[in-house]
């Protein structure tokens, strides 16, 4: 499945959408609308990911690249990740930095 | 400004089949990322050309081959930058062109695919013993890694060396059992699962038996009896330097290896641990002459082996071949390995694996003033890294007490555990070396202090503490070697039957040597070191020589902490004690003078008599005290501490020293008591009746505290 992305930010929530496969060919992609958002300064950064279903390194590091980009003020959600994708998280250890939850806002 | 990657030297200016490069940075060697592509460096002697071979992940053909052009040559260095490659799914080796003369010490081959000696992470054993692939043209392929962890506010601990309890493991023995409760057993993310348990029993630093890339089908084969397979389990056999070992990884099928292992080091970090690497720096996985050619051998045989003078392969090691440690560039490279695992991976110390052999001339002789230590000794780099040796080799070298430390270097102490078996299997004769043991060895470091010493009675190599007192003999049949394999020096003793029993009287008396034996450990100056798993009775039924069993033979039982609660809480306890009495912890040695002017010695040595030590030939009684006025060479005050170690057959009264006028004697240690009322824990200890005489029980063992 080929990558797919889309985001908004509104009431200072940042809310990107990714789909297919998060590797070193599409991280870029990822990078470029966590540059686009940090501008606006979100309070949060929202990842819908349920039909997201491969998260390589390159993609992990995206998410430590937007932890640094948005400040430790700024959570980050990851809304559905797939089981594959929370498995990776955990024996990385990367989970530590995000929140996973079923929905945005709970 | 120009941003960073418009810059020209990041621009192409070669074009071959639609690859884009240019003439790379010769410095750093290995693969480098920059902007828009990677810089490959690499270093030959004598190849006469040389070709970057690059691959899809996993792929056996590779997608192009680029030579390097003369002029990307500068002096003995081969450097090209090669521009939009996909990091992640990139391996890459050598071809290296030139002459085939053994005797010259060359050996190069460009049929052959080879791994970069700087590569910092290898695929190929991305999931442990998967497919060997064989017959791969190239099985062991070099990779990039994204070196931008987040470390948050990570650093080396910097422990006090002399507050040190290590803690010896290997990362897949310790949870691969399916008693040990954790998710991803046998891997980096299994270790981190455990950060508790390390927090519970008390250690501050765990020492991870080798994690470098190696190459666990190496060697393997069927056990001619039993068809079990046997492997390089252990590891001391390393393909690369700069690469852990993906199939410690959980998600090493991902590529993640990195992320994993530094995870496991931020949160070990977190919990207040240090993490020691064993590294192996004598030897490789290529073997001698008849061995394999997988990078050094050729890349540039003559400079990383030492060679005879008819071109074959030293082996110090015992393994085939002896890394050449003291060549220029070979030191270089040690250096810029544990610098990168320093600096990268914020790993806390090293002990290196044969160390001798580091101190060894080009020619196999011993050099008086060791260029590689002493350029790690005043490292800046390396300036807070506990640096430790192993300081013997298989060529004879045998260097405990006299291995050139430059004020830096601490050894593995086999003094103390040959001592310490002695003893506490009721050997005469002992008692002198015991008193400069339990000291911090200051006989063989008298101007070193007592953390030049890392104490230990067991580790990887040798019997577990439990079997140390179930077996007079090895067991090592199942090696498939015929039980020649492992040391028959093992000063151990079956206390009255070899191996399992249901004897209760032959059981209990190896539960207490093994709390005899703890105790003495925790009670000595210098560094104190646990093997994973003897704080819980541990066995491998006998093998003293697992290095090549994947099985339960290895694997750390998990159920044994039930099994055998009373060595773990009385383990607890003793590891508490010492990280609750500094005059257990001190750097320097003692004075063996009062110069606190607390009217006592700093250590007292006593016998049945107080004051009064029985040095004998037929002695098998020793005690001594601290001072508590001395603790910390003394700048801090603590309580007094008395031990008093009994290996006679019977029970003997001791009489106590007296203490100052308010003290009193309070017992925290009684190895000859029923489990868990062996032992009082911290700031409970019980106060005895008679303050002046204590009858210490057969082989048995008290630890007192005035206060």
């Amino acid at each position: 499945m080929s990558f797919k992305i889309k985001s908004e930010v509104a009431d200072s929530v940042a809310k990107i959408t990714l789909e297919g496969s998060l590797d070193s060919a599409s991280a870029p992609l990822f990078q470029e609308e966590i540059q686009k958002v940090a501008g606006q300064s979100p309070k949060d950064m929202v990842l819908f990911v349920s039909e997201l279903e491969f998260m390589a390194s390159a993609g992990l590091r995206m998410i430590v690249f937007a932890k640094q980009k948005l400040g430790p003020n700024v959570q980050i959600f990851l809304v559905k990740p797939q089981d594959l994708i929370i498995e990776t998280l955990q024996m990385t250890g990367f989970i530590h930095s995000v929140h996973i939850v079923d929905k945005y806002p709970a | 400004m120009a941003e960073l990657d418009s810059r020209i030297d990041y621009a192409p200016t070669h074009e071959m089949n639609g690859i884009k490069y240019r003439r790379g940075h010769v410095l750093p060697f290995g693969g480098t990322m920059v902007p828009n592509g990677v810089n490959f460096s690499i270093y030959s002697s004598a190849a006469t050309a040389c070709t970057l071979v690059l691959f899809k992940k996993n792929e056996d053909i590779p997608y192009t081959e680029i030579e390097f052009p003369q002029e990307f040559r500068i002096g003995n260095v081969y450097s090209m930058i090669v521009f939009d490659l996909d990091y992640e799914n990139l391996e890459y080796g050598y071809r290296m062109d030139g002459p085939f003369d053994p005797v010259e010490g060359h050996r190069f081959d460009k049929n052959k695919i080879l791994s970069d000696p700087y590569a910092k992470a290898i695929g190929g054993r991305d999931t442990w013993l998967g497919d060997p692939k064989w017959d791969s043209p190239f099985p062991f392929r070099s990779k990039l890694v994204f070196e931008d962890f987040d470390w948050e506010e990570d650093k080396p601990l910097e422990i006090p060396t002399e507050d040190l309890i290590i803690y010896e493991m290997h990362v897949r023995s310790f949870t691969r059992h399916s008693s040990s409760g954790v998710k991803n057993k046998g891997t980096f993310a299994g270790t981190r699962e455990k950060i508790q348990y390390f927090k519970e029993l008390g250690v501050n630093c765990i020492e991870l038996m080798p994690i470098y890339e190696f190459d666990e089908w190496e060697h393997s084969k069927k056990h001619p009896d039993t068809g079990e397979l046997l492997i390089n389990y252990w590891g001391y056999s390393t393909l690369n330097f700069f690469a852990p070992k993906a199939g410690y990884a959980a998600t090493g099928k991902y590529g993640m290896q990195v992320d994993e292992l530094k995870t496991l080091i931020k949160e070990l970090h977190k919990n207040g641990i240090e993490v020691f690497l064993d590294v192996v720096f004598n030897h490789t996985a290529e073997g001698d002459h008849r061995g394999p050619s997988i990078s050094f051998k050729g890349i540039d045989n003559k400079t990383y082996y030492m060679l005879t003078p008819e071109g074959y392969y030293y082996n110090f090691s015992g393994t085939g071949n002896t890394l050449n440690c003291n060549h220029p560039v070979v030191r270089n490279m040690v250096l810029d390995c544990l610098r990168y695992w320093a600096s990268e991976y914020h790993i806390d110390g090293f002990r290196f694996d044969l160390a001798a052999i580091l101190g060894r001339a080009q020619d196999g002789s011993p050099l008086n003033n060791p260029p590689l230590l002493e350029s790690l000794a005043y490292d800046p780099i390396l300036a807070k890294c506990k640096l430790i040796a192993e300081a013997w080799d298989a060529g004879g070298l045998y260097q405990v007490g006299s291995f050139p430390c430059y004020g830096r270097w601490a050894e593995w102490n086999g003094k103390y555990r040959d001592t310490i078996r002695k003893f506490l299997k009721g050997e005469e004769a002992l008692v002198g070396e015991l008193s400069q043991r339990v000291q911090g060895s200051p006989d063989m470091y008298l101007s070193r202090g007592a953390t030049a010493g890392i104490n230990f009675i067991t580790c990887h190599d040798g019997f577990t503490l439990y079997d140390l007192f179930a077996y007079d003999y090895k067991h090592n049949d199942a090696n498939g070697e015929n039980n020649n394999d492992g040391g028959n020096d093992n000063d151990s003793w079956n206390c009255g039957w070899e191996g399992e029993t249901s004897d209760p009287g032959i059981n209990y008396l190896r539960h207490k040597q093994i709390k005899n034996a703890l105790t003495i450990l925790m009670v000595s100056q210098g560094v104190p070191m646990i093997l994973a798993g003897d704080e819980m009775g541990n066995t491998q039924y006998g093998n003293n020589n697992a290095y090549c069993h994947d099985s339960e033979l290895s694997w750390l039982n998990w159920d044994l902490l039930k099994s055998n609660s009373d060595l773990f809480y009385f383990a607890k306890h003793v590891i508490s004690l010492r990280h609750a009495h500094p005059v257990l912890r001190n750097k320097y040695h003692f004075q063996n003078r009062d110069y606190k002017g607390s009217g006592y010695p700093d250590i007292s040595f006593h016998g049945v008599n107080a004051w009064n030590a029985d040095w004998s030939d037929s002695s098998r009684v020793f005690a001594f005290m601290l001072d508590g006025n001395h603790a910390k060479n003394g700048f801090l005050t603590d309580d007094f501490i008395y031990v008093a170690m009994n290996m006679y057959w019977d029970g003997l009264p001791f009489e106590l020293p007296m203490l100052p006028e308010g003290k009193s004697w309070h017992v925290s240690v009684n190895t000859e008591m029923p489990p868990m009322q062996d032992f009082y824990p911290v700031s409970q200890e019980l106060k005895i009746e008679n303050q002046h005489s204590f009858i210490v029980g057969p082989r048995s063992i008290i630890v007192l505290i005035g206060k």
